[in-house]
């Protein structure tokens, strides 16, 4: 699909205007998905509340994207521009630690 | 060189096949194309043609060895007709949108049911909106030539697309037709060998057919469209060098008498031929007839069009197809389309004809033509009318 053109995590990179797509919409780099912005489509998003957090890892591991992260702090946190608003780390977190809320344009 | 000689239209377009040497041939045999992959399938087994033959079960997966094979950078051919032409259906989306050069020879038929094996266009208009370049020839030559330019148009960097040269199945397909079979050493001038940009190759994997989200979908198809427009020039320039080579060239609207005729009949295909041979009859009477015969299906030349019909009153389609509750004949449709956003422009009149394998003479189309000036006078209640049903 896209050329990627950089390995960095770019802003909103996948955004492509119909003259940079590859012949045949053809992917010509391994892994370019880390620049597609993939949780476009999400009607709830997940925010999570560190005062409740206990660290525990479970939404981490339960993800199905992979895109909830530790931060430098410790806590775990969904990157947003992945996330596909599924819910499943809400309905893990033993803390409810996890709310989903509506996205709103 | 080259010699005519009578050779079998399908014997002809394998040997067209053969001649622009072809890596890979994966098809399913079906009347009226049968002969071609047959003699094609006779050609590899006896060691003149180099290629890979892949036998399938069906049509469906014929294409989708053609589109592997594509894939790979292999230069690639099929055939087909009618029903399995359908049976590839969801996979010529695919080849054109992955942008998979490729020839097939439709042996024009008509779709079931009731079953029938005999021409009629419903097959090739099924296929319209796939996005492959589609090209009909009205003769045995036209079908050789425009094989072998099938490739060149595909093939080429600007275009990289499958091509579909629609033959009529009996009425070419199975006809003995005086045909110039080109030299090999000409072919090999005019159609360099076939170079795949982005080839499935495991020293620089690309990842083909992948999700295309919504975010991303709209620009790929856009992207589609503006190539298949621009793949005009290419026809045009294809064509064009065909001529220097082979002194034959070809264009997208041929005109036929068309001087100072204020009444123009358009025709597909074969029945073009005997088209030609009532208005030959009907400028003898006195009557200013003239031809206009639709080569380049898509992309759809609009230009040329409007150039054909701009001085004329009335322009008389035939299709050989329905639009079942629609606007009657796919072809007549569009091309009212094309002309309404101009400021002077010919009554387009439509009929439907030639279903199923139903002739239509000489006489038949002189009466068509006239009924069709009549309704252009009187007009008709109907949107279309079907040509010489019995009541
Ligand atoms: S909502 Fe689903 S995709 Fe988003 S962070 Fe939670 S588990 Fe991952
Ligand atoms: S599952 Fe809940 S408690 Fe555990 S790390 Fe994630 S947010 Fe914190």
């Amino acid at each position: 699909m896209a050329k990627a053109k950089t390995k960095e995590k770019p802003v909103a990179k996948g955004e492509l205007g119909w003259k940079e797509i590859e012949i045949g919409c053809f992917i010509t780099e391994p892994g370019n998905s880390v620049e597609i912005r993939t949780g476009d489509w999400k009607s709830r998003r997940p925010v999570v509340d560190l005062n409740k957090c206990n660290k525990c890892t479970l939404c981490y591991f339960y993800c199905p994207e992979g895109c909830i992260a530790k931060n430098s702090d410790g806590y775990f946190e969904p990157d947003l521009f992945y996330c596909k608003g599924c819910g499943i780390c809400a309905t893990e977190c033993p803390k409810d630690a996890i709310i989903m809320v509506e996205e709103a344009k | 060189m080259a010699k005519r000689e009578g050779l079998e239209v399908s014997v002809a377009v394998a040997d067209a096949a053969m001649l622009s040497d072809v890596d890979v041939v994966s098809a399913y045999p079906i009347t009226p194309q049968t002969h071609i992959v047959e003699h094609l399938a006779e050609l590899v087994a006896n060691g003149e043609l180099n290629a890979a033959y892949i036998p399938v079960e069906s049509e469906h997966s014929a294409m989708s060895a053609c589109v592997g094979a594509s894939a790979v950078g292999a230069r690639t051919f099929t055939a087909t007709a009618a029903q399995g032409l359908e049976l590839m259906h969801e996979v010529l989306y695919v080849a054109s949108a992955m942008r998979y050069p490729m020839v097939m020879t439709v042996a024009n038929r008509a779709l079931s049911a009731p079953i029938s094996i005999w021409g009629d266009h419903s097959d090739a208009m099924a296929v319209r909106d796939t996005g492959w370049i589609q090209i009909f020839v009205e003769n045995g030559q036209e079908a050789v030539d425009n094989v072998i330019c099938g490739f060149r148009i595909g093939e080429d960097k600007r275009v990289l697309l499958p091509v579909m040269v629609h033959l009529d199945g009996f009425a070419l397909t199975h006809v003995i037709e005086p045909i110039e079979l080109p030299e090999k050493k000409d072919v090999e001038r005019f159609l360099p060998p076939f170079k795949y940009p982005l080839p499935l190759d495991p020293e620089k994997p690309v990842t083909m057919g992948a999700l295309g989200s919504p975010f991303i979908y709209t620009e790929v198809k856009w992207a589609q469209e503006i190539n298949l427009e621009k793949a005009k020039d290419v026809v045009l320039e294809s064509w064009q060098e065909f001529g220097k080579v082979f002194g034959r060239t070809y264009s997208p609207i041929e005109q036929y008498r068309t001087d100072g005729a204020k009444v123009l009949l358009l025709t597909m295909g074969s029945y073009s031929e005997t088209a030609m041979v009532a208005v030959d009859k009907m400028r003898g009477d006195g009557k200013e007839i003239g031809l206009l015969k639709l080569r380049l299906w898509r992309p759809f030349p609009y230009e040329e069009l409007r150039k054909a019909v701009k001085d004329i009153d009335v322009l008389i389609v035939l299709d050989r197809a329905v639009s079942f509750g629609g606007p009657g004949g796919p072809v007549c449709s569009e091309i009212k389309a094309a002309l309404y956003a101009e400021e002077k422009r010919p009554q387009v009149i439509g009929f439907v004809g030639g279903l199923g394998g139903r002739d239509i003479s000489m006489a038949g189309f002189e009466e068509m033509i006239n009924r069709g000036i009549e309704i252009a006078r009187t007009g008709s209640e109907r949107e279309f009318e079907i040509y010489g049903v019995r009541e």
